[in-house]
């Protein structure tokens, strides 16, 4: 899922300071399962300003609302009668999100309130590790499940440079090598012999990635 | 005259609650300033139910729970104690104060540490004086009157 870790709070609390009404939306999904911008944040995040806001003397309202997902339309469609009584937007939502709603209502304001971090998994409550870089050439099969692209620090993708000590990482001492852990990986399920072949570079993406799936294809494409 | 401090403390059933009603019970004395909010374990206790409390004019928050090792949830108290440190920090932002927040582990029969921990909370908002958001809203009444 995606993770994201809220903004500072002087920060949120600049970006709105012109705004006599301020509507919080928040994203019931990835952000809410690593408490960054659910429902419950909104609450959070609504209350704190409502509060610093009132102490400096400040008339403002704040408005809080969640959508179960602000990176489809269906939903955003749905809060379009909120939006329009408020000045400014504050999405708790990914950046996926923000832009999705900055998109859906062009004429107000919508300022961002977490920093959209990375593709990770739920380690624990409160715990996450980033696991993909979402570089739409997956070599998972051939590196025993472990992701050389985000796990090695260089993202190397043929074997490990010459920095590794006692498995552990030279761009940082405390982290495993990702290619040490990929060799001992393969070694375990006897398929050493993958590491023979040489993975071409990788296609660095220069434009905004899109996909269309191929059941989708007449609806959706464009003709050349 | 110092002020009463309006107090509000959420609390465990299991322990703090059982130690502050038997120090009634016991007629053990302590000021009169809490105002009691029974959980089944601290770990139900949100950042949003004290910022809540804060916002509806509370002077301070107090947090109790079983003591360490001893939550009937194995480690409800735990997570409360991480929360309230975290909202502390909040507190701070806002411009409340953080030290307007504590975290307490009273077992079930300490009744007299329950009665001495509400006298600290009392002593420590009495210095600190009242809520800020309630002196603000105070100050603009008076204004309005005024004008």
């Amino acid at each position: 899922m995606i993770i994201a870790e809220r903004k500072p709070f002087d920060e949120i609390k600049q970006m709105i300071k012109d705004y006599p009404k301020v509507l919080i939306v928040g994203c019931g999904t990835c952000v809410a399962v690593c408490l960054a911008g659910g429902e419950k944040e909104v609450g959070i995040l609504a209350a704190e300003l409502r509060m610093a806001l009132e102490l400096e003397g400040k008339k403002i309202e704040i408005g809080e609302t969640t959508v179960e997902r602000q990176c489809d339309r269906e939903f955003l469609e749905a809060i379009a009668s909120q939006v329009e009584q408020y000045d400014a937007v504050i999405s708790m939502a990914c950046g996926v999100g923000v832009q999705f709603l900055a998109e859906m209502y062009p004429e107000k304001p919508v300022f961002p309130a977490v920093n959209t971090t990375f593709l990770g998994a739920n380690e624990d409550i409160g715990f996450y590790t980033e696991r993909c870089s979402a570089c739409s050439t997956c070599y998972l099969a051939l590196t025993g499940g472990i992701c050389p692209v985000t796990m090695c620090s260089k993202g190397l993708l043929n074997g490990p440079c010459g920095g590794p000590v006692n498995g552990m990482c030279e761009v940082d001492r405390t982290r495993p090598c990702a290619w040490c852990q990929i060799y001992e990986r393969l070694k375990q399920q006897g398929r050493l012999d993958l590491l023979k072949g040489v993975v071409p570079a990788r296609e660095f993406k220069t434009k905004p990635a899109q996909f269309i799936h191929p059941a989708y294809k007449k609806k959706f494409e464009r003709p050349q | 005259m110092a002020f009463t401090p309006k107090i509000e403390a959420l609390i465990c059933t299991y322990c703090t609650y059982t130690a502050a009603d038997m120090a009634g019970a016991a007629r053990m004395q302590y000021p009169a300033t809490v105002r009691i909010v029974k959980y089944l374990c601290t770990g139900r206790i949100d950042i949003l139910h004290i910022l809540k409390a804060f916002e509806a004019g509370a002077d301070a928050v107090m947090v109790s729970g079983c003591e360490v090792g001893d939550c009937h949830f194995l480690e409800g108290n735990l997570r409360a104690q991480e929360r309230v440190e975290y909202t502390k920090h909040l507190l701070d932002e806002i411009g409340i104060g953080g030290e307007r927040l504590e975290m307490f582990h009273i077992g079930a029969s300490d009744a007299p540490q329950w009665a001495e921990a509400v006298r600290q909370m009392t002593e420590r908002v009495q210095a600190l004086g009242p809520n800020p958001l309630t002196v603000k809203r105070r100050s603009e009444v008076q204004v309005e009157e005024k004008s």
